[in-house]
């Protein structure tokens, strides 16, 4: 075969430039002073005010009412993404086991009912949903947070099917062992959905990490806004504030919201990438 | 209609593995040549060069007159029939048999006229509106095979197509490969690791390991004059007996095994004796003794396996021979059978470079 | 199903329950206020609701605004898709021949699927800001009065703009795995039999990607229809005058910012059947023609 042509090389570092440089230019220019940025606009290398804007960024409250830094707004992100991943995680294996491995009456009809819920996203009942969080006290809450989002139909998905491929004999060699029905999920199924569930849990914080529109309209005080929440805060002090536009402080929230949830992405790249895949129906 | 010539032929990957490493060969227009060896030998990737599919690191390769080089696949003028058969899943039969005469601008008619025609001589003429995944492994074959006949190209080139078919089927169409080859009378290269295969369909037969070719000749001379130890061993079912010995200037010895009949051997060299299972024979006046351990029974013939008495391998264990007797031939096991065989049948390699003496 | 279950017993009710109950307290029974509340009309204060029947449904729809939005989802959830689609192809072809740097190029393009809408959103406002943004002044040079707070296909650009780069990464990624799940046999089948690497594409691997097609297709137009509501509210915030507004972000702006809470509610209701009625078409017609 031959060579690669220097047209692919082109095609695909124009590709990577095209979705790098963006990121980059945030980073260099959020280590910049704001009066730089000011005088010459967006910067292609890196400064020299990384510690100092970082430093002040994260443990300096900021925000419209001063009252959270982005320190604090992290710790909420982590905890969403990482309550989120699980508790999805959790709440799917159960229903996803239930589902494949039961003959059950009402097996048909609630298989369903979850089905529905991915033709119910989150802005077609935003309202109602926001009002039954109110009512049931969980606004401000990390509870009335994470537990909405963690029953939609994604993750039964991913691990019905994933279950549907283990071979039957497993199941029927376990039997004739005397496992029960929570043995056999324990003991056996779920070593053996290791790195089925390692892979959703990365793509689920991710998810957590980056919602956006629930804590929004949930999340009234400032010290339980996410980093991702934070952003839009930015954006109201960029419009709104007399100030001298921090520029440099807006790059720096919008590295450290995106820096995380990438890295995870990138180190656990390969299983990250496998469990996206098997999602295919 | 054109022959095939490599000369000098080299592959060496990026990584510096060498997988040929000097391959010269003259195939005549309308000969079946068998390129046959174990697995990893490079006979596959010999094959793919001279399809295309693998580039060419050193020497030539002609088809015709042609050198064909820097020539792309698709315009060498070859067609290939894959061992996983690779039909386009998204076509119909008739689709996967059109597809390449379709990108060369045939006529519609003409296409249609040489689609048929084909189906019919492989007898898929009720498929061609099917679909791959509806038809059966052998089905998917000759579908595999009439895309590559409606080409009607100069070389026919065949990668272990029957490897993945159940063992009936593999026999009925290795003889109707080789019926429709002689019919066709279109140069093939044909590629397999069976040696039965290579046996019965190879007009010549090129044994090929480790990046070089051993011999190449009829089937038959190879398998009475094998140039060398691997060649012998190679071709042949049962394989060949290897008893390794030495000379002392009279008679091969191994153990307390004694073998007369051999001159002109070099003492003190270590060699190995080759034997065929069906040059041996019982007889009282033999010259050595074997151990009935199992009788296999063909139906036409019987194999008797045992172990040589008074001789053990490198590793201290029983050497193992196989004698091939007919089927009325039914010893007892764990009974003494003496054998015998005609020297001048019986080969003589040398152990370290494998070359053939006797 | 599998040919080996368990038999009755409570037990799978146990299991399926958690994701149940939540299910119903967070999804049906908002879903089913939704639907009930777009039937609803309230007063000023919020304090009583009148039953108005279908009348907050014909309101909406036949508002201007309201088919603004609906216009801009169409054309929007259009070009984001396709941009993307063919971009991301592009991406995955070329990736897919080159054997070196390869792994760099695959990480370079893929990691854009992690970072949120809105985060992107303000990066691409960032870079389009009149003081400092760099693309501002770009676009200015390239003889476009460009300005996207003003002019309605500026914004609409700088909206598209960042919407399809993010989703660039995750049709990669699928059509990466989906051109590696080609039978190389069936590849090289093709070398031998069309010279055109052009031509060999279109007929033996794009036919072959539809079913990844199809389905990118799917969590596209739900990526442009919802997810893209990060990207606007961080951007445009629906301006100019609603121009960049989709029928979500309309949802969001009447029932939090506006407190109309049954024109909200039925706009909801009528996206959600909009989108219902999306998929069961995608679904019927071209799912059968896409697996081999």
């Amino acid at each position: 075969m031959n060579r690669t042509p220097i047209s692919t090389h082109v095609i695909l570092i124009c590709g990577a430039i095209f979705m790098t440089l963006p990121v980059w230019v945030a980073f260099a220019t959020s280590t910049h002073s704001a009066e730089t940025i000011l005088r010459d606009g967006l910067q292609f290398w890196p400064g020299g005010h990384f510690i100092e804007t970082y430093n002040e960024v994260l443990f300096v409250a900021g925000g419209v009412m001063k009252k959270v830094t982005a320190m604090e707004m992290l710790k909420n992100s982590l905890i969403l993404g990482i309550g989120f991943a699980v508790g999805k995680v959790i709440i799917s294996m159960l229903a996803a086991y239930a589902i494949v491995y039961f003959r059950f009456r009402l097996a048909v009809p609630l298989f369903w009912v979850i089905f529905m819920t991915l033709l119910l996203p989150l802005e077609v009942r935003i309202i109602p949903s926001y009002k039954v969080v109110a009512d049931l006290g969980m606004l401000d809450t990390r509870a009335g947070l994470i537990i909405p989002l963690i029953a939609s139909a994604t993750g039964t998905f991913f691990f019905r099917q994933f279950f549907k491929s283990v071979p039957d004999e497993l199941l029927e060699a376990a039997r004739l062992d005397g496992a029960t029905a929570w043995g056999f999920f324990k003991d056996i199924l779920v070593p053996l959905s290791k790195t089925m569930i390692a892979a959703i849990l990365i793509i689920m914080f991710v998810v957590g990490w980056n919602q956006y529109l629930w804590p929004l309209i949930m999340t009234t005080k400032e010290e339980n806004y996410t980093l991702v929440i934070g952003i839009k805060q930015i954006y109201q002090v960029l419009n709104e504030g007399g100030e001298l536009p921090q520029f440099q402080k807006a790059f720096a929230l919008t590295i450290l919201a995106t820096l995380p949830p990438v890295m995870v992405v990138l180190v656990f790249q390969k299983w990250f990438v496998k469990g996206l895949v098997e999602s295919e129906k | 209609m054109s022959g095939v010539k490599l000369k000098g032929v080299r592959k060496v990957y990026p990584n510096g593995a060498e997988a040929i490493r000097g391959v010269d060969m003259d195939i005549k227009s309308g000969e079946m040549i068998v390129f046959v060896g174990p697995s990893g030998c490079g006979k596959s990737t010999l094959l793919r060069m001279v399809a295309g599919l693998e580039g060419i690191s050193g020497g030539d390769i002609s088809i015709g007159d042609r050198v064909i080089n820097d020539v792309s696949p698709s315009e060498r003028d070859v067609a290939m029939v894959f061992q996983n058969y690779a039909l386009y899943p998204h076509m119909s039969v008739r689709g996967n048999m059109s597809y390449g005469l379709q990108n060369r601008k045939m006529p519609k008619a003409e296409i249609d006229q040489k689609v048929t025609d084909a189906a019919k001589m492989l007898k898929i003429d009720a498929y061609l509106d099917r679909q791959p995944n509806e038809l059966s492994g052998g089905q998917r074959q000759r579908v595999a095979m009439g895309r590559a006949i409606v080409r009607d190209p100069q070389v026919f080139l065949f990668d272990e197509p029957l490897s993945n078919l159940d063992a009936k089927l593999r026999v009925q169409m290795r003889i109707e490969i080789k019926k429709l080859q002689r019919r066709m009378n279109v140069t093939s290269i044909y590629v397999t690791h069976d040696q039965t295969e290579a046996m019965t369909l190879a007009d010549r037969l090129a044994v090929i390991n480790n990046g070089l070719v051993e011999q190449m000749g009829a089937p038959m001379e190879l398998y009475t004059d094998p140039k060398t130890l691997f060649v012998a061993s190679f071709i042949g079912a049962p394989q060949i007996n290897l008893i390794p010995v030495k000379f002392d200037g009279s008679t091969l010895n191994c153990g307390s095994l004694k073998l007369s009949g051999f001159s002109g051997l070099p003492e003190n060299t270590e060699l190995v004796l080759g034997v065929r299972p069906d040059v041996l024979a019982p007889n009282n006046a033999g010259q050595f003794k074997m151990r009935v351990d199992l009788v296999e029974q063909h139906g036409g013939e019987n194999l008797v396996y045992g172990a040589l008495d008074g001789v053990t391998n490198d590793d201290g264990d029983e050497l193992e021979i196989c004698m091939k007797a007919g089927k009325d031939m039914l010893p007892d096991l764990d009974s003494n059978l003496t054998l015998n065989f005609d020297p001048s049948t019986a080969f003589v390699f040398r152990k370290d470079t494998g070359e053939r003496l006797i | 199903m599998k040919r080996v279950q368990f038999e009755h017993s409570p037990i799978p009710y146990l299991f399926i329950a958690p994701q149940i109950i939540i299910i119903v307290i967070f999804f049906l029974w908002p879903a089913g206020q939704a639907v009930y509340q777009s039937f609803l009309l309230e007063d000023a204060f919020g304090l009583s609701s009148k039953f108005v029947w279908f009348r907050n449904y014909s309101d909406t729809i036949f508002s201007a605004a309201w088919l603004q939005a609906f216009g801009f989802t169409i054309i929007f959830s259009t070009i984001v898709t396709f941009l993307s689609l063919g971009l991301a192809l592009l991406l995955a072809v070329k990736a897919n021949e080159v054997i070196r740097g390869a792994s760099t190029y695959k990480t370079m393009l893929m990691w854009a699927y992690a970072i949120a809408p809105p985060v992107a959103g303000l990066m691409g406002n960032l870079m389009f800001n009149p003081l400092i943004g760099d693309m501002y002044v770009f676009m200015n040079s390239l003889g476009f009065d460009f300005d996207h707070k003003l002019d309605a296909y500026d914004a609409s650009f700088v909206v598209i703009l960042i919407s399809v780069w993010k989703q660039v990464s995750v049709n990669f990624i699928f059509f990466l795995s989906g051109l590696q799940g080609i039978p190389k046999g069936v590849q090289e089948a093709a070398v031998l039999d069309c010279k055109s690497s052009f031509r060999r594409f279109w007929t033996i691997t794009f036919p072959l990607l539809a079913p990844t097609t199809f389905f990118l297709m799917v969590i596209n137009i739900t990526y442009a229809f919802f997810d893209t509501f990060g990207i606007i509210d961080t951007t445009t915030q629906g301006a100019p005058g609603g121009a960049t507004t989709t029928l979500v972000f309309k949802v969001f702006q009447d029932g939090f910012r506006g407190a109309d809470i049954g024109g909200s509610s039925a706009q909801s209701v009528v996206l959600m059947l909009l989108v219902l009625g999306l998929t069961v078409i995608q679904f019927r017609f071209i799912e059968k023609k896409v697996h081999y």
